[in-house]
């Protein structure tokens, strides 16, 4: 199971009582602004969550991992997300149920 | 309509996302826009902190890594201390978010050779 879209949309209908139309507007629109930041070159902070950052990368060498064969990375722009602290100390607590499935 | 006043900013906080949102649903009350983003990352939060991974089509995915436990040192004594395992959060973004974001620095390279 994992967190979606619609079960974030339908969370704001039943906890802030918006509508469906609202609530999936703003969820939909809270990942394109986003988005659309990072593809601007802006960093993105949300304070106890986490901040987006952007890393510009240079060409490394590389390889074709099913033939061996080398070939360039080119260089490229990459997302990385560094986790806030409050994340991470809810994070840390989390312990794997002994026979999860 | 003026240009959102966040373009050309370095960054852009959740406050500002906020904003963004509220002049762009102008018929929802200010309060039920922050109340929704606010709840949107306690979502997220809850999620991984009860282990469950996060899956935005377009956006990415959020998940949790396995840190083994491993002796840490105090940096200050110099002294060892045993590290209890842990998980960390992990983010990965999906391929629209990548191929954006890659434009844009070739974006950047072209005009600067212009």
């Amino acid at each position: 199971m994992a967190l979606t879209k619609a079960d974030m949309v339908e969370k704001l209908f039943t906890e802030l009582g918006l509508n469906k139309k609202d609530a999936k507007d703003l969820v939909d629109q809270f990942f394109e602004e986003v988005k659309t930041a990072l593809a601007e070159g802006q960093s993105v902070k949300l304070s106890g969550f986490g901040n987006f950052d952007l890393r510009d990368k240079n060409q490394r060498p590389g390889r074709n991992p099913k033939t061996g064969e080398e070939i360039p990375i080119t260089e490229r722009r990459v997302v990385t997300f560094k986790p806030g602290q409050k994340l991470k100390v809810k994070v840390e607590a989390y312990v794997e149920p002994p026979s999860a499935s | 309509m003026a240009p959102p006043a966040i373009l050309g900013k370095p960054t852009v906080t959740k406050s500002e996302l906020i904003n963004l949102l509220a002049e762009k649903y102008s018929h929802l009350a200010f309060k039920d826009v922050e109340s929704a983003v606010k709840g949107m990352i306690d979502h997220m939060t809850l999620a991984l902190s009860s282990g469950e991974r996060i899956e935005i089509r377009g956006f990415g995915s959020f998940s949790l890594h396995y840190r083994p436990p491993r002796i840490g040192r105090n940096p200050k004594t110099g002294g060892a201390v045993e590290l209890s395992s842990k998980f960390v959060p992990h983010f990965k973004p999906g391929k629209e978010l990548r191929d954006k974001v890659n434009q844009s620095r070739e974006k950047v390279k072209l005009t600067i050779s212009d």
